[in-house]
């Protein structure tokens, strides 16, 4: 039996982007929120280093140089506007944050703590700045906890475990969605006259990843059935620190309190390759330097990991060397004391998994797929746009890692996708709501469930001559060496038609729990086939855009092309095929330039 | 190296409603996971075996199982952990609706009970940040840490012998509030742990503090509640 409900908004997704837009949108109409996760569960509760926003707690720094700075780590692909909205938007919700409890680690003074990221810098004198505001190394993790502790607080309809499967269209404008009750396998419609999709990441679809088991892209591959395109799915960001095979992450803030990456022969090489920041370029110009230092045979011993080093005796002499000082005007020197309170989740990481004291032994680390700049194209307010000319679909929103505003463009800076989160959950929510109040509920389709019921009929009825973990691992590596760090021609087309290929033998996956309650094996099977169309998407929008631009890096197009391509890549998945189109970004301000750290 | 890995299985749907185990032998590296064991078997021998799981390092506190007979997350227990025989159940004191997974809703329900908020309506006046001291903040630090994963409440005696206790987890929580400078309402909180149901039913058997992935001061933190409730002092 299929269950009803109604609920004027319905959120889709728990994180920072789902709970900041269920705050808002609570405020002003029956909300709800749907997550096949239970809240504290989601991916936002793992960010470590930070929230960009230039509060200049510890010394001058201005929402503008974050803008230029956003700006120019997009690779100029970033809309400005937004870029600009949200800079500006970064401190009062840095604030609004703090009055709702989040305890941020705090200065001398009893101020919200801040420490350096990747990217961000004073315009004037190009060094470093002290922008990412912290809560030791689980920023996220206390934005997670304060945000669903306000939700309890305001009393928020929430929908655990819940796991949306399908959007419903009538005439154009989104209606509700059908969504599995885990614990039942029941199917139940949600009318509604607001839909806000908040579903983070397809990470998954990478072998080595520093995403979460739920990161598997239901919130591209729902759209784009429905006939709605993805924006700018070319551009992953593959962050430069995972730890070795494991793919956990090792936060950005182990190199903002001074820590540097060493090749084999022990040398800091990004001093090379980022003669400024050094250690603290953009995530994109660090992942690609590893891969060429373990190109010319500088890995560690040989292998494909480089060490990143926070012992402190090493902080303190590149600190000695590149003259940091402190805000005070003292040299800048650490202790392995400060080190251990500044990163305890760090430390604890690499005792568990690696076995390695990061005080006193340098960290094995790799490039590891870890967010997309891509996804459900979006106004700055949340609104969900549909096409070259930006035309807005009613009753549609996305916010968080699965929309593209754009403000990351071709590549995000550290600490500007917690920033994202709340403050285009904030918007969206806010629009859902407004919306809401101001419309009837749609038409719902007397078939409303029957499109997500054949979809999951069709798994179970299948006889299983292929397993889903194969075609699962055959994707991963596939992408992995096609579709990473660097690209050419040849992988990229290679791994789109191997994408295709594995499409085609989904349809013959089968699974051994027919059973309905936590019928895991089903989702996660159902889950796959969103990753598939994720990597489809990927593939084809790498292949046909012929220039490198931040995250998309090309042998054969080694140069960024602005004649040509500086624009936005629409795409649409159509029976099987991809149909890809280009639309402007927007330039107000900041005139592209050539961009070096 | 091969292990040999036990697991308990309960899924009455598929006429499994009696508790009993399922054997594997599996080659496995001693830096794995055991959830990654787990994902192995549900992959390539019984999809039917099911478990919470998302994050995979000890963050997002879905995967709380006790293994070899104690709490852990599988996702932050390595096999050269806990050797090559490994038995694993699920946590114990909640109901089991499927293999690993039981009914979190009580532990959320008690969770909510404590008003798990910060209650301070006053922002200063230039709009920006309160102020708190390095000292202060330090002061709650430890249980800010919690992630909700109930491996310290379905560790606990107290618990398993009265599910009406609150439990670890939840006074954790409210020492985060109780112990936060910035926060109005702490009297509130501490009336309802010094209710029958409240801190005055834990034994101080340190399970808790064992069995917490975070290596939160799960017992302390009580004491420290304990002392509030007795002395009236938040100090």
């Amino acid at each position: 039996m299929t269950q009803h409900h109604q609920h004027e908004v319905v959120i889709v997704g728990a994180g920072g982007a789902g709970l900041m837009a269920a705050l808002y949108a609570s405020r002003g109409a029956d909300t709800a929120v749907l997550s096949k996760l239970y809240p504290t569960r989601s991916h936002t509760g793992t960010a470590q280093g930070g929230i960009g926003a230039a509060l200049g707690n510890l010394e001058e720094d201005r929402a503008d140089w974050h803008t230029f700075d956003t700006v120019k780590g997009s690779d100029y692909l970033g809309d400005q506007d937004a870029i600009e909205f949200m800079c500006q938007e970064a401190v009062p919700v840095v604030y609004e944050l703090e009055h709702m409890g989040l305890p941020f680690s705090r200065t001398d003074e009893g101020r919200i703590a801040q420490r350096r990221f990747g990217g961000h810098t004073n315009n004037e004198t190009k060094q470093p700045v002290l922008r990412a505001a912290y809560a030791a190394d689980r920023t996220g993790h206390m934005i997670l906890q304060t945000l669903y502790q306000q939700c309890i607080k305001n009393e928020v309809n929430f929908y655990d475990e819940f796991q949306v499967l399908d959007l419903i269209v009538d005439n154009g404008k989104a209606v509700g969605v059908v969504a599995a009750e885990l614990a039942t396998g029941e199917l139940h419609v949600f009318h509604t006259k607001a839909v806000v999709f908040a579903t983070g990441g397809h990470g998954r679809v990478w072998e080595v990843t520093s995403n979460a088991y739920a990161y598997t892209g239901d919130g591209v591959a729902i759209p784009m059935r429905k006939g709605i395109p993805m924006e700018d799915m070319e551009f992953f960001q593959f962050h430069p620190t995972g730890i070795a095979k494991l793919g956990i992450l090792i936060t950005e803030g182990v190199r903002g309190e001074g820590g540097v990456l060493l090749n084999n022969d022990g040398d800091r090489f990004m001093d090379v390759y980022a003669p400024t920041v050094k250690d603290l370029a953009s995530r994109d110009v660090v992942s690609r330097a590893m891969f060429l230092e373990m190109r010319e045979g500088r890995g560690i011993n040989g292998q494909r990991y480089m060490h990143l080093d926070v012992r402190p005796e090493t902080v303190n002499k590149y600190a000695e060397l590149d003259k940091r000082i402190n805000p005070d005007g003292s040299e800048y020197r650490v202790t392995a004391e400060d080190i251990l309170g500044k990163l305890p989740d760090i430390v604890d990481f690499t005792r568990t998994y690696l076995g390695v004291d990061p005080v006193k032994q340098p960290m094995p680390v790799q490039p590891t797929a870890h967010y997309a700049m891509g996804g459900i194209p979006t106004t700055q307010y949340g609104e969900v746009v549909i096409d070259t000319k930006s035309t807005i679909m009613p009753g549609f929103y996305a916010a968080g890692e699965v929309a593209c505003v754009s403000v990351h463009g071709a590549n995000r800076l550290g600490t500007n996708s917690l920033l994202d989160l709340v403050v285009f959950g904030k918007q969206a929510g806010l629009r859902a709501a407004e919306y809401a109040n101001g419309t009837e509920y749609g038409k719902l389709p007397d078939d409303a469930a029957d499109f997500t019921r054949q979809q999951l009929d069709a798994i179970l009825n299948n006889k299983g001559e292929e397993k889903a973990a194969d075609i699962a691992n055959e994707m991963k590596e596939t992408m992995t060496d096609k579709v990473g760090v660097f690209r050419t021609e040849e992988g990229m087309a290679e791994a789109f038609e191997k994408m295709l290929e594995l499409k085609e033998r989904y349809q013959h996956v089968g699974v051994d729990d027919h059973g309905k309650v936590f019928n895991t094996d089903l989702l996660n099977t159902w889950e796959l086939g969103c990753l598939i169309d994720s990597a489809i998407v990927t593939a084809k929008c790498a292949l046909d855009r012929k220039e490198s631009r931040g995250a998309h890096a090309r042998e054969d197009f080694p140069k960024r092309n602005d004649d040509e391509w500086l624009k936005h890549t629409l795409a649409w998945l159509k029976d099987g095929k991809v149909e890809v189109d280009y639309k402007p970004v927007k330039i107000t301000k900041y005139e592209p330039m050539e961009r070096v750290y | 190296m091969e292990v040999n890995l036990r697991i308990f299985r309960y899924n009455p749907e598929a006429g499994r409603n009696k508790p009993s185990y399922d054997n594997y032998t599996l080659e496995a590296d001693p830096t794995d996971r055991v959830l990654d064991l787990l994902e192995l078997v549900k992959s390539y021998h019984d999809g039917t075996l099911s478990f919470r799981r998302s994050c995979a390092h000890g963050v997002c506190g879905s995967d709380a199982m006790r293994i070899n007979g104690r709490n852990y997350l599988a996702c932050k227990v390595l096999v050269q952990d806990v050797g090559n025989n490994i038995t694993v159940e699920p946590i114990l004191g909640m109901q089991i609706i499927k293999d690993m997974i039981v009914d979190m809703e009580p532990f959320f329900e008690s969770y909510r009970s404590i008003s798990p908020f910060l209650v301070n309506d006053e922002i200063p006046e230039d709009g920006k940040e309160r102020l708190q001291t390095i000292e202060q903040r330090e002061r709650f630090d430890d249980t800010t840490k919690c992630i909700l994963c109930a491996a310290c409440t379905t560790s606990c005696p107290s618990f398993w012998s009265n599910d009406e206790f609150v439990g670890p987890a939840t006074i954790v929580n409210a020492h985060r509030f109780i112990f936060d400078s910035r926060d109005t309402a702490p009297e509130k909180r501490l009336d309802i742990l010094n209710e029958e149901s409240g801190a005055w039913k834990c034994r101080t058997a340190f399970n808790c503090t064992q069995a917490c992935p975070r290596e939160i001061h799960v017992t302390q933190a009580i004491a420290e509640v304990k002392n509030a409730l007795t002395t009236g002092r938040l100090d």
